[in-house]
């Protein structure tokens, strides 16, 4: 390698790194926990036991705050440092900001949690953190900007990489969604209620708005990010297809922001408005497969680490999960279809086949990469890594396949009329008759969270048998790809 | 000849571009909302809550209801029949926040309001299968025990005046509203009352069964009962509310 002396006793901040990956497992865990015991309380109602903060109302959004912006959120930052470094090839621009983000997006998880527990919540969806939770979650958006874009300023490679476009295009995302989103107005400035700034129909659009695209700028671009730095890393060769990655890439940041109003169909929102964003939804089908296309196809004639590499199982069984859950969504915002799916299981099924199958899956793929790297070890044990691909594999298909059918079998039975014309069920008969379903969900559920178990233990070993030797950045002039 | 390797290359002009390319989906869907002006339907009824119905959606969305029950009635045969005419904007248009759900694990509740009496609501929120033994729904017995706060209601409802509610401070403000919604409903609607309005409602009902307390079930009940009874759809055509749509 030809070296200047230009920063070569540079060391990359993996410190930051670590700790992000251990958050990331631990609230993974936790929140999958939450969810096994949520979706238990749903199949055996006792289990609420009457505590309120347990009860099943006040404890779901500690599980989705849990893993989306504890497990997800953590793994996100986990891996956007570390590539942001890697790719640029330079240390982090302030250390002191990065270790702000870390605890202060870990307190605004813990505060969250408990708030809830204890009736604390704007009641939106994703975003029931109340007014001071927001304000911090705020202040640790910015640093995360200014550490990210302040180290992409001081690269040495003249190019961006495209894995930093998707990460740079979801902190944008989410601080304008966060921001505008939580627009309220405290009761008291001792107080943790909040009233909504907006009423009803507005109200509702933004709150979907930011809905669809926590999934869209959180839950995806960012992790297409992951998939496009770890997948080529994995497989050992450059991404199938750069064109494709800038395509991708706008395609997926200009169309995402249109189809929140497909979770309003058939409602008071006007239908012009919903209408579009059925449209767009169609359209945004041709970016999410030329992203799961590019990932997929980087494997190509190295199909053989399929049989292998139980790391490459996860990131390849996660892209065939993404092309999946972006099939099935602009299906769903059709109206005609999402006349039956809304209000149903079949949505919680979706969500889940994108966040199991797909959010938590490339995850893993990818902490297992980088965990050993960064603490300068191998890992554990590959043995378990392959146990946990299929108790997570075999977990995810009996939830999404139960949420099939409990959620088509109640849009079904809600429209049913008998030969008089009069509706041929009762509500309560539908509930009724989603009772195996539900066991079957909270069974699938308990597969998943053993293989979160088994990765939480390896980690754990994977650490204890590694050390914190700091790495150099290289002065060098490595190519994109495989840098 | 544009290179996209600018974009590259240049950290500032992928930023810029960047927000251009996600800015621009909310701002054609959401901004129109607020200026259109047949979005919010215009209909006779529809008022804020009143203190004690405040209080009580505060206790709906605080035990997180919202997450089981919808609000919003779609425009379907079997939506009708099961629930009633589906819901208008307008009825929702003092909401601060919205409350129209996204899963109905339990029934839509957007017209629940006189459906039932005080005493099944409260047994149904206290062991909700002594009544109903095939539901999921969890107990909420604390309601019954627990006193309500009503300490701090003014400040509620100032910061929804914040928010456009029409809750009265002023004597200018007073008028406009028994203009708006009549003498009886501008009272109920006047901050510097609040206090005494919601006692009054709490005793003159005694929604939990219990005339000793003031608890949170009484606020719940209260708030559950004038869910969708504002409008008299009686009184306008079957096609009405159609052209807003």
């Amino acid at each position: 390698m030809t070296t200047t002396e230009i920063g070569s006793n540079e060391q990359y901040n993996f410190d930051i790194v670590r700790r992000f990956s251990f958050t990331a497992v631990l609230w993974g865990l936790i929140g999958m926990s939450i969810g096994v015991w949520i979706a238990s309380e749903l199949a055996w109602p006792f289990l609420n036991f009457d505590i309120p903060y347990i009860t099943f109302s006040r404890f779901r959004p500690a599980h989705t705050t849990t893993v989306i912006f504890g497990f997800g959120g953590s793994a996100l930052f986990a891996t956007s440092y570390y590539i942001v470094q890697r790719t640029c090839q330079a240390r982090l621009v302030s250390d002191f900001l990065a270790n702000f983000t870390f605890w202060g997006w870990t307190a605004a998880i813990a505060l969250a949690d408990v708030s809830y527990m204890l009736g604390y919540t704007q009641s939106r969806e994703y975003a029931e953190m109340e007014w001071p939770i927001d304000i911090l979650v705020e202040v640790v958006w910015v640093a995360y900007m200014a550490v990210f874009i302040g180290t992409i300023m001081k690269r040495k490679q003249p190019h961006i990489y495209v894995a930093n476009w998707f990460y740079l295009s979801f902190i944008l995302a989410t601080a304008l969604l966060h921001t505008f989103n939580n627009l309220a107005i405290p009761i008291s400035l001792f107080s943790m209620k909040s009233y909504s700034l907006f009423a009803g129909t507005q109200d509702a659009m933004t709150q979907w708005w930011y809905g669809h695209n926590a999934v869209g700028f959180f839950l995806t671009a960012a992790f297409l990010g992951m998939m496009y730095y770890f997948v080529p890393k994995q497989a050992g060769r450059p991404i199938y297809s750069y064109r494709l990655s800038i395509v991708h890439f706008w395609a997926l940041s200009f169309l995402y922001m249109w189809v929140g109003a497909h979770h309003l169909h058939w409602t008071a929102l006007p239908d012009w408005t919903s209408t579009l964003a059925a449209t767009f939804s169609i359209m945004l089908l041709l970016p999410s497969w030329g992203g799961m296309i590019n990932g997929i196809m980087t494997l190509s004639g190295a199909w053989d680490k399929l049989r292998t590499d139980p790391v490459m199982r996860f990131l390849i069984v996660a892209l065939s999960f993404y092309g999946m859950s972006t099939f099935e969504g602009p299906l769903m915002a059709l109206k005609d279809v999402n006349a039956l799916s809304h209000y149903t299981d079949w949505t919680v099924g979706h969500v889940h086949s994108g966040a199991l199958g797909w959010v938590a899956m490339v995850s893993f793929g990818s902490l297992y990469h980088m965990i050993p790297r960064i603490w300068n070890t191998k890992i554990w044990s590959e043995k378990l890594i392959g146990i946990h691909f299929w108790l997570a594999t075999i977990g995810v298909l009996l939830y999404i396949t139960a949420m099939w059918i409990s959620g088509i079998t109640q849009g079904l039975m809600w429209r049913a009329f008998d030969q008089y014309g009069n509706l041929q069920y009762s509500f309560v008969e539908s509930v009724a008759a989603m009772h195996p379903l539900y066991m079957m969900r909270a069974i699938g559920g308990m597969f998943y969270v053993s293989g979160m178990l088994l990765m939480v233990i390896n980690v754990m070993m994977t650490i204890r048998q590694g050390n914190n030797a700091p790495v150099q950045v290289p002065s060098g002039n490595l190519s994109v790809a495989g840098a | 000849m544009f290179k996209h390797e600018w974009l590259e290359t240049n950290i500032g002009l992928l930023t810029i571009l960047t927000m251009l390319a996600i800015s621009i989906g909310g701002l054609v869907e959401i901004a129109p909302l607020f200026f259109i002006k047949n979005t919010v339907e215009k209909v006779d009824g529809v008022r804020p809550y009143t203190p004690l119905e405040l209080r009580g959606r505060d206790i709906y969305q605080r035990e997180g209801c919202y997450l089981c029950h919808s609000q919003m009635i779609r425009p379907f045969r079997d939506e009708a029949l099961r629930y009633g005419h589906y819901s208008l904007a307008a009825e929702s248009q003092y909401d601060h926040p919205f409350q129209w759900g996204s899963k109905r694990t339990g029934p839509d509740l957007a017209r629940v309001g006189k459906k039932y009496s005080n005493e099944w609501m409260v047994a149904h929120l206290v062991s909700p299968r002594s009544l109903v033994p095939e539901s999921v729904m969890p107990n909420f017995p604390w309601l019954l025990t627990t006193q309500l706060d009503y300490s701090d209601i003014e400040d509620r409802m100032r910061a929804l005046r914040i928010a456009g509610v029409p809750y009265s401070l002023t004597k200018a403000e007073y008028d406009a509203n028994v203009k708006k919604f009549g003498k009886q409903t501008a009272d109920m609607l006047d901050i510097n009352k609040a206090r005494q309005n919601l006692i009054k409602q709490a005793e003159d009902n005694d929604y939990d069964g219990d005339p000793s307390n003031i608890s949170e079930m009484d606020a719940l009940v209260a708030y559950l009962q004038v869910l969708g009874t504002m409008v008299d759809f009686s009184k306008y055509d079957d096609d009405e509310f159609v052209k807003y749509r």
